[in-house]
């Protein structure tokens, strides 16, 4: 089975739009949207949920009010400043440590699980998908995110597919990492902007440092094809292949707007083009 | 000696599950009388440390070996410290696994095998 | 005021908001939270006055003390600690630095050490000035450097938070507390969809809130209609033209170029001022 992560560094450069597209090149991959924060995926591929599991990522303290004795001692010891003046638990700062139970003299406090999201697995036109999401305030999507490749893996394997694709989310934190930890490549998709050529090498970096074979995508290319041309020799002096040049292209929102993959929408576009050739190289280096 | 195999299912003839964070039991088998214990493994299901996790129950059960299919670089650090001998690239059913380990089939390994997560990613390739 | 610029889409322009907002007022400090992929020095060539590491507390256990009764590990929620016959192992990449370890500790073995996960850069561009911090590469937690950009705040002056994307522990952290939330989005479904799971989290944690539209004009008419039908403010509409995206690609703030930007950005400040006194 082989795992390709889509990432981007900086936001809005187009991830999503890509892995959609992907979705509907590859025909026999399962999708994981990675992006559990503020996951997109969906509105392209239209999903149809075949089971819903509720995700508990980590725990939080609770007080027992009628045993608490105001001492402080939980608020004096909490190195995450969850504890009120009141001495009221900020769920939304608590990281579960349980350092408050174990300091409080009278046992009023306990650790209990939180739910912290769903994870979905679903079918599509195309195939198969797994995601999630976050419930509003909760933390630990890097968690949510092993959660989601977990079940795609386990989609992937039940419903004999070789190629798990998946969308990342932006940065390159604990949520990324937990993305692109052990794939067989990864493409960063890139802007030719100041910001996307910034955040493209700290990315870049980082798969280094995880082993992961990067390639590159120059977005919406034509926008600055300067900055294009400083992009692509960062590429060749590191070896990095840049797979594809993808123009700018009102029809990309349009399709977006219609909920529709830029392949489903526009096929005879240039950049349903272009997409569709680095789908190629990028599926030859998979050995697809 | 105990000897630990990952395995999918409590059992001396299970199947090994080749992830060892993530395996859903730790087969601790007496390699002189062949009795065993079936631990479900707490860190299966876990979003974070599950090597470490694991490691440590391995650990707290007096394994000398453990047989399993990768091993990542915390688990693996975690028990050599700890002086259990790793032994990884192991199929078959825990049984199989035990005595071709007591005929001396298999060669310790040096170095963990998959990279960070990979029970969360590489095991089924 | 305390305000921060947020969005919970990637690339919706939250650092250009951020940026033109704060060349628009005076006496300003632009703090940087997106510490995975900072970007506002880019926009403002600032000079870098210093800078100072970012370190996390994890524990360090005095091998001649412990006696590897295993207490510390099996208390650590994260999995950070692992106890052999013969020592204890220390994981720091999944160390919260919740101190429990030391506290367990029977044998009072466990103190802690300092772990470098990152650093903070203070920067000043004519009269403003700019803290940001930069998480190091493969190292998984921002929020302990967020906090870290916090500690710096002087709140004699306008402070201008620019907050990393996403609407998790990241943006929580850097949202917290802050007088008003500026959200960014563009008109488009990803845009919308982001915004409500963003507005969700803020009325969630009181903070006031209001949007700017970017690309006004790309997509469709549907975060208007979200925005009417839920009372959201909006702030300022920044067209999309292919000037202000072209003078983004060059890291140049569009109000710089196009003055009557500054006014603009003005009015936002005082609108978001009026609303913070309601």
């Amino acid at each position: 089975m082989k795992q390709l992560t889509v990432l981007s560094g900086k936001g809005g450069t187009g991830k999503t739009t890509i892995t959609a597209a992907f979705a509907v090149l590859a025909k026999n991959a399962v999708v994981a949207d990675c992006d559990v924060d503020a996951p997109d995926l969906h509105m392209l591929l239209h999903p149809e949920v075949m089971e819903t599991r509720e995700f508990r990522g980590s725990k939080v303290a609770v007080i027992d009010k009628t045993k608490c004795t105001n001492c402080g001692l939980c608020k004096e010891n909490c190195r995450f400043d969850a504890i009120t003046g009141d001495l009221q638990v900020e769920a939304i700062a608590c990281e579960g440590c349980g350092v408050c139970a174990h300091v409080c003299p009278v046992g009023a406090i306990t650790l209990t699980e939180r739910v912290s999201g769903s994870s979905y697995i679903s079918k599509t036109q195309y195939g198969f998908m797994a995601h999630a999401l976050l419930n509003p305030g909760e933390s630990n999507s890097g968690k949510l995110v092993t959660l989601v490749r977990q079940n795609a893996k386990i989609l992937a394997k039940k419903e004999n597919r070789d190629l798990i694709i998946i969308d990342g989310s932006p940065g390159i934190g604990c949520p990324v990492i937990a993305s692109v930890t052990g794939v067989d490549a990864a493409l960063v998709v890139t802007e030719p902007t100041l910001s996307g050529i910034h955040d493209l090498e700290r990315v870049v970096q980082l798969l280094n440092h995880f082993k992961v074979t990067p390639f590159v995508c120059v977005n919406m290319y034509d926008v600055n094809t300067d900055n294009t041309n400083k992009i692509l020799t960062y590429c060749k002096d590191n070896s990095i292949d840049v797979v594809g040049l993808v123009p700018f292209s009102s029809e990309v929102t349009k399709a977006m707007v219609n909920g529709k993959t830029i392949i489903e929408n526009f096929p005879a576009s240039n950049v349903a083009g272009e997409i569709t050739n680095m789908w190629k190289k990028l599926s030859t280096f998979l050995d697809l | 000696m105990k000897i630990c195999v990952t395995a999918s299912t409590g059992t001396i003839d299970a199947q090994i599950d080749p992830r060892f964070g993530r395996c859903a039991y730790f087969v601790v088998v007496d390699s002189e009388t062949m009795q065993f214990e079936a631990v479900p493994n707490l860190a299966s299901g876990a979003s974070g440390g599950a090597g470490i996790q694991a490691a440590q129950a391995v650990a707290n059960k007096g394994a000398k070996v453990v047989l399993t299919g990768d091993v990542g670089p915390n688990a693996f650090h975690a028990l050599s410290a700890a002086g259990i001998e790793i032994v990884t690239g192991v199929s078959g059913s825990v049984k199989e696994a035990v005595e071709k380990f007591k005929r001396g089939d298999f060669k310790k390994t040096g170095a963990p095998t998959v990279g960070d997560h990979a029970g969360v990613s590489k095991t089924q390739r | 005021m305390i305000v921060t610029v947020a969005s919970g889409k990637g690339g919706t322009g939250k650092t250009s908001v951020a940026v033109n907002l704060a060349l628009s007022i005076e006496n300003v400090q632009l703090l940087d939270c997106d510490v995975e992929e900072p970007n506002a020095h880019l926009f403002l060539h600032p000079e870098l006055l210093k800078t100072e590491p970012v370190y996390t507390f994890i524990p360090f256990v005095n091998q001649e003390l412990c006696d590897h009764c295993g207490v510390c590990s099996k208390f650590c929620q994260y999995h950070a600690l692992f106890t052999s016959p013969n020592n204890v192992l220390v994981f720091p990449e999944l160390c919260h630095s919740c101190g429990g370890c030391m506290i367990v500790c029977p044998k009072k073995a466990i103190t802690e050490t300092k772990n470098r996960i990152g650093k903070l850069n203070f920067c000043a561009a004519e009269d403003l000035t700019l803290v940001y911090g930069e998480l190091e590469i493969g190292k998984p937690m921002s929020v302990p450097i967020i906090k870290a950009v916090k500690k710096q705040m002087d709140k004699s002056k306008n402070v201008i938070i620019d907050s990393p994307p996403g609407t998790s522990c990241p943006f929580i952290e850097t949202v917290r507390g802050s007088d008003f939330c500026v959200l960014v989005t563009e008109p488009t479904p990803f845009g919308l969809h982001d915004l409500k799971i963003t507005v969700q989290v803020l009325r969630k944690m009181i903070v006031p809130f209001g949007v700017v539209v970017n690309r006004a004009g790309v997509g469709d008419n549907k975060v208007y209609e979200y925005c009417q039908q839920e009372n959201i403010p909006i702030l300022l509409e920044i067209p999309y033209q292919r000037k202000i995206a072209e003078l983004y690609s060059r890291g140049i703030p569009f109000s710089q170029e196009m003055p009557e930007w500054t006014e603009k950005f003005q009015t936002l400040y005082s609108d978001i001022g009026k609303l913070v006194k309601k």
